[in-house]
């Protein structure tokens, strides 16, 4: 990988969002799984999480705009949305739901709404991330698809 | 022969490769990421997002599935009502999933029945290991398959203790046996444990004559057609619930699934759980004189079949066999090869012998420990030689029988193998002939040897005598449970062929690897084991011992499935008619 130019980019680009702590441990698994079977292993289930992903956000954001809080709800979205990042291991997506759920548990509607808030940023910004990320990718060539440095 | 409509065998000698999971989840992405982990892992990956769509997969295929792994939260019914689902109609190990590791949802999962709880993100490392989960059920069953048949033959399988106490039949020394017996009773309880709508219902004891009954409803409806509610009715019993019929029902099937299975994979399987023959159980238990020795090669095995054959033997050899023992009892002390008295196979081995034994023959006490003596006294070689398939399709066509009483197809079969090798001389019981029959046939080696081995090792000779008295005591109680062996046996003309049995002790000693000291003229004249039968039906008789004609209950024992094991015996020539017999019985 580090031979080609473009792979070492790919390589440093990577690290970094290891680095930044926006993708944990799951996603190392995901490339884990990656082979000539599933040869676009990753990408497909980024992308599967973003489309799936965006349904939650939105009824979040509907529950939102529903005075009172439903807590209850919200929290059971949020759960779900959760479950739902760590599959790729969003990491700070991840964090932001898990504080979410405990305003959700203690009442604190403010902090609902400014967590929810922070949780769609680092959601969109991972996504951009990821997106440069798997083209990247694919310009590096098959060889430089995203797979753990033996 | 299959034994359930739509039963597809999972995985062959791979195991745990080919482990056939149903994954639930609404997650998508979860969903894609699990089935790729699971494929990785060689497992036959299902995906379902939803759980009645999950459900309707599972009773659609019954058998179709090994596992299940579920999330817990999904939108169209809750996860732990999936869990109980599968619990109690299929019964089927039940892995749960969650994001969300509260202790609070973790012990909910738990109470609910399922046997692990993971949480996400899942690594691939804990898919793996999921297959113990099957691997420990499996085992489960198939002491609380000995245990509902030790209910039945309580007398029978103990050594002389309290065998009968709790009904379970314990098979070995009478601490083996007490250990059984508490195991059998906590494996019932646990598995009513497990099952989430049993421990919401008073236990159901399903007796021997509970179950007699509903055999006797299973084969008259047909085994394809069965349904609880049928089963129910036929079975007239006011208080007992469609729910309970189902759950039994349920295990029955795995039971004869498994039996079905056990010839080829169990092997080992089965070899595990008689590894250490408890010598002194089995010993003690039959208390058989040196005529054990005969069976000692098979003695764990044997010795369950044994006990089964005892029991068997009883009701059918009742006439026979007096005269047959007696006849092989002299044989067999001379026999033996090494004039080990009976080598009892260690008293764990015993046990497990007892295990697979007793539980489905009630016996198994008895059958143990006649199979420590065939053990101890075949030298640890010989047995080899002995089929154990034999013994396992032995040990199989007496679960069948009661399907409480057969001891446990693996285990059971183990023991039979070993014991009827030997047994030959001894005519125990009707079951034990055909065990012997069918051991030899089969061939079952893996388990057996193993078994076997253990049991040699283990037995001594005085132990090995003991088994055989123990048998006599539990006569009375073999009656019972000979009943359904019986079945089996009738396949093995329990009468008949213990008499040839007895007179072919010798020569089945001769052929089998050092016979089996037909302990059973020594053994009380009521325990007509036709031990032998099976052995020496496989050696001598041909095809017409087979024909039990003397099988009192045949209605009881699923015939067919009995003789399912035995199919697998190229020499057994009668086996194809026991088949036919058997299927004519179950049919």
């Amino acid at each position: 990988m580090e031979r080609n130019p473009m792979g070492r980019q790919l390589a440093i680009m990577r690290q970094s969002l290891f680095d930044q702590g926006y993708l944990d441990e799951q996603f190392i698994q995901l490339e884990e799984l990656q082979d000539d079977a599933n040869p676009n292993f990753v990408e497909e289930v980024v992308t599967l999480y973003y489309r799936d992903s965006a349904r939650l956000i939105l009824n979040i954001e509907q529950a939102l705009e529903r005075k009172p809080f439903d807590f209850n709800k919200l929290d059971d979205y949020m759960h779900q949305f959760k479950g739902s990042s760590s599959s790729i291991g969003a990491k700070k997506v991840k964090a932001e739901s898990t504080l979410f759920r405990e305003y959700c548990k203690s009442g604190n509607g403010e902090g609902c709404t400014r967590t929810f808030q922070q949780l769609k940023k680092e959601y969109a910004t991972l996504r951009k991330k990821l997106e440069a990320y798997f083209q990247m990718a694919r310009q590096a060539g098959p060889m430089e698809t995203a797979c753990r440095p033996k | 022969m299959v034994v359930e409509s739509g039963f597809s065998s999972p995985r062959n000698d791979a195991f745990p490769a080919g482990l056939r999971v149903l994954v639930v989840d609404d997650d998508p992405t979860w969903l894609k990421i699990l089935e790729k982990m699971l494929k990785k892992c060689s497992y036959e990956v299902t995906t379902c997002c939803l759980a009645r769509e999950a459900l309707n997969l599972l009773r659609e295929r019954k058998d179709g599935y090994d596992i299940v792994i579920s999330d817990v939260n999904m939108p169209d019914m809750n996860g732990f009502k999936l869990l109980e689902h599968v619990g109690l109609e299929m019964d089927l190990p039940v892995i749960m999933m969650s994001v969300d590791g509260e202790t609070s949802r973790v012990m909910k999962g738990v109470q609910h029945g399922a046997c692990d709880y993971l949480l996400k993100p899942i690594r691939m490392k804990e898919l793996r290991n999921i297959w113990q989960h099957v691997f420990r059920k499996k085992i489960h069953e198939v002491r609380d398959i000995e245990s509902l048949e030790g209910i039945e033959s309580i007398q029978i399988t103990r050594t002389g203790s309290d065998l009968f106490d709790d009904g379970h039949l314990v098979g070995g020394e009478d601490t083996t046996s007490v250990r059984k017996r508490k195991d059998a009773e906590n494996k019932h309880d646990d598995k009513d444990l497990s099952d989430p709508s049993s421990t919401k219902k008073a236990r159901v004891v399903w007796t021997v004559d509970l179950h007699q009954k509903f055999v006797k409803a299973v084969n008259q409806i047909g085994f394809d057609k069965v349904g609880p509610k049928k089963i129910l009715d036929l079975m007239n019993v006011p208080w007992l619930t469609r729910e309970n019929v189902a759950s039994h029902l349920q295990k029955y099937r795995l039971y004869l699934s498994r039996l079905q299975k056990e010839s080829d994979s169990k092997n080992s399987f089965i070899g595990m759980k008689h590894s250490d023959p408890p010598s002194k159980d089995s010993a003690a238990s039959f208390g058989l004189h040196n005529s054990m020795n005969v069976i000692q090669d098979d003695v764990s095995n044997d010795t369950s079949c044994f006990s089964v054959n005892n029991l068997l033997a009883q009701n059918v050899d009742l006439k026979g066999h007096e005269g047959n023992r007696k006849g092989t009892t002299s044989v067999p002390v001379s026999e033996h090869k090494g004039a080990l008295p009976v080598d009892i196979p260690d008293p764990h081995a015993a046990k497990s012998l007892e295990i697979s034994f007793d539980h489905s023959l009630g016996s198994v006490d008895s059958g143990i420990n006649f199979a420590s003596f065939n053990s101890t006294n075949a030298a640890q070689n010989s047995w080899s030689e002995i089929p154990e398939i034999q013994f396992k399709q032995e040990c199989e066509s007496l679960l069948e029988n009661g399907f409480n009483q057969l001891p446990l197809p693996g285990s059971q079969h183990h023991m039979r193998t070993e014991y009827l090798q030997p047994a030959a001389s001894i005519s125990s019981g009707p079951s034990i002939t055909e065990k012997v029959a069918s051991s030899s046939r089969i061939g079952v080696k893996p388990l057996y040897d193993g078994y076997r081995r253990n049991h040699v090792k283990h037995l001594s000779p005085t132990e090995a005598v003991e088994l055989f008295p123990v048998q006599s005591k539990n006569q009375t109680l073999n009656n019972q449970v000979f009943e359904p062996i019986s079945v089996t046996t009738s396949s093995m003309k329990c009468q008949d062929v213990s008499l040839n049995c007895l007179t072919d002790l010798e020569f089945g000693q001769r052929n089998l690897n050092g016979g089996v000291g037909i302990p059973l003229a020594s053994l009380t004249g009521d325990l007509q084991v036709c031990w032998l039968q099976g052995d020496c039906y496989a050696m001598n008789f041909g095809p017409q011992d087979f024909e039990c004609t003397e099988y009192n209950d045949p209605a009881e024992i699923p015939f067919h499935l009995y003789d399912a094991p035995r199919f697998d015996h190229e020499h057994l020539s009668d086996s194809t008619e026991y088949s036919a017999i058997d299927q004519g019985l179950f049919a």
